[in-house]
């Protein structure tokens, strides 16, 4: 199966990946987001989404995680990593562990 | 620790026996699942956190890249040079399996079609050219990340489930069965001593 890659996010941060063949679609906060990915997550097999509009989505991008696809992946923006990445680790890690096995050190 | 509603006969004890050694055995299996799944859940998150951090430094730096090289272009122009992207990417999307889970496995594909840039040179500054040609090498990149992001958290989902089941069975299933088998048990003995002692009454009465 052929799929298409999406990245939505604000308009400086995604121009650059449509360049490099990524179909963007530009949301500046995240009601438009939220309306944005449900359009698409039909169509797209992989879908960025920025940082910032990710944590506000929280609830509604969980539904993504029952099946395989489409696959939804928060990237930082041009503002920089928010540490969305290190807390969803974090999270899902004490879920299924209950233990800290990767920032055991940050903490002592 | 409450014992099933059943009648105590010899029957319900056979059935009951039954389903105590599948359920004996079931939790075997899933308890032997689910340390697997944990290490494979360990070895996966920490390859999500290499990579992670390495997609994280690269595209903040091509991000920063790039906005240099829109603030010295005008809005309108550097909207326009992008307008047209001259590669486009594909994913190539199959389903694979860790323990039973499906998970995405994706392979990128991108078709040039022309040098690589959509836009003439003169239309915008070099740094832009750096940034795309970045984002365009660190693509493969994400996507792996967002493979293996999916994964761990279709995992971290499967190993929650299975924990909740292999629990179910150890501290509620298997527990209740044996009291229920116990149960029966002392009943059927009570009722065969009461028939040995009625027996000898009827006797002594002869």
């Amino acid at each position: 199966m052929n799929g298409k890659t999406a990245i939505v996010g604000d308009g400086d941060s995604i121009i650059v990946f449509k360049a490099a063949g990524v179909d963007a679609f530009p949301a500046e906060n995240d009601t438009k987001a939220r309306e944005i990915i449900r359009k698409i997550a039909r169509e797209y097999s992989v879908i960025f989404v920025t940082e910032e509009l990710a944590k506000d989505l929280g609830t509604f991008l969980k539904r993504f995680d029952e099946e395989p696809y489409p696959v939804v992946l928060a990237v930082p923006s041009d503002k920089g990593s928010t540490g969305y990445g290190d807390n969803f680790l974090r999270e899902a890690m004490e879920r299924a562990l209950g233990v800290d096995i990767l920032f055991n050190k940050d903490n002592k | 620790m409450a014992r099933l509603n059943v009648n105590p006969t010899r029957m319900e004890l056979k059935k009951l026996k039954v389903r105590l050694s599948t359920a004996t055995r079931g939790h075997k299996l899933l308890k032997d699942k689910s340390d697997e799944m944990i290490r494979q859940f360990s070895i996966i998150i920490k390859e999500n956190k290499r990579l992670r951090d390495e997609v994280e430094k690269e595209l903040s730096e091509t991000l920063r890249q790039f906005s240099i090289a829109r603030s010295v272009t005008p809005a309108y122009s550097a909207e326009a040079a992008f307008a047209m992207p001259s590669v486009s990417v594909t994913v190539d999307c199959k389903v694979g399996s860790v323990m039973g889970v499906e998970v995405p496995s994706m392979d990128l594909r991108s078709q040039k079609r022309s040098d690589g840039l959509p836009y003439a040179y003169s239309e915008i500054t070099s740094e832009a050219d750096y940034s795309v040609t970045k984002a365009s090498q660190l693509l493969p990149k994400m996507v792996k990340l967002a493979e293996v992001e999916k994964t761990v958290r279709l995992l971290a989902e499967e190993i929650e489930r299975n924990k909740r089941r292999v629990n179910a069975l150890e501290y509620i299933m298997i527990p209740q069965l044996h009291e229920t088998i116990k149960y029966i048990k002392s009943k059927l003995d009570e009722n065969e001593r009461a028939a040995v002692v009625r027996l000898m009454k009827v006797k002594n009465k002869q």
